[in-house]
């Protein structure tokens, strides 16, 4: 999986570059926020703006990355949804869980 | 296009790696339906996310993962209907015992299990049969 890190110190952004994130490629996402939050991270930003395909285990990695964060007090957001990726999160009621933004900025922003 | 029944068989590795391609190809075909009364390419972008989330099922618990094996995947178009067929080697099981709902504990954060509710809900109906060889999975949806 094609994943390209920034770190500023205070938030980590995730980029995922890669058009579909399902079950071939999602354990590489879910493994990569298991190791952020495991070093310490408490902010993550993963942004899918280059997705255009989710499946439930693509959606199945960003929960676990959720999970781990919240267990560490840590946060995770998204940002960059397109709009098939946000209908899939919208059908499985997702979008109440995540906080979702519109651009990278915006999601810095709000930690 | 025109009404006459189209089918189209594949048939490829029990792995995820061809996750991509038979997705591709499917939404590649439902978008060329002119016979749907809604929105082509949301249709075409539903039947690609059906068809992963059937054939991950196929690939990881029905074939457990077998890279040796093979999945089988049917595409037919009739006049009034797209259905999906996926052929499993595996023991099967009771499509009815799992719940149709989201259930609590999707809302609470499970990881998995999202998969067939998403083929519940994007398609009209969703079976599991048992056939020669092992099983088959049928979503069909109406064009109009």
């Amino acid at each position: 999986m094609n994943l390209k890190l920034e770190d500023n110190g205070k938030v980590v952004i995730l980029m995922v570059k890669e058009e579909r994130l399902d079950a071939h490629n999602s354990d590489q996402l879910k493994q990569e926020l298991s190791r952020l939050f495991g070093e310490g991270k408490t902010g993550v930003v993963v942004d899918l703006k280059e997705v255009r395909f989710i499946d439930s285990s693509g959606l199945g990695a960003l929960v676990s990355g959720f999970k781990n964060a919240s267990s560490r007090q840590a946060s995770l957001k998204l940002s960059s949804l397109q709009s098939q990726v946000k209908s899939m999160f919208e059908l499985t009621r997702l979008h109440r869980v995540f906080d979702i933004y519109p651009t990278i900025d915006e999601a810095v922003d709000a930690f | 296009m025109d009404n006459r029944q189209i089918e189209l068989q594949m048939t490829v590795p029990n792995q995820t790696r061809y996750l991509h391609l038979i997705g591709k190809i499917s939404e590649i075909l439902a978008n060329q339906l002119h016979s749907y009364r809604g929105d082509r390419e949301t249709l075409a972008q539903h039947v690609n996310v059906v068809l992963t989330e059937a054939l991950v099922n196929a690939i990881r618990h029905a074939n457990a993962d077998n890279p040796d094996d093979e999945v089988q995947i049917k595409i037919i178009i009739t006049e009034h209907e797209i259905i999906l067929q996926v052929f499993d080697h595996g023991q099967g099981f009771n499509i009815e015992d799992i719940p149709k709902g989201l259930e609590e504990s999707q809302e609470t954060l499970d990881e998995h299990g999202r998969g067939l509710f998403i083929m519940r809900s994007l398609m009209d109906s969703v079976n599991y049969y048992k056939v020669e060889g092992g099983n088959m999975l049928e979503m069909r949806k109406r064009l109009h």
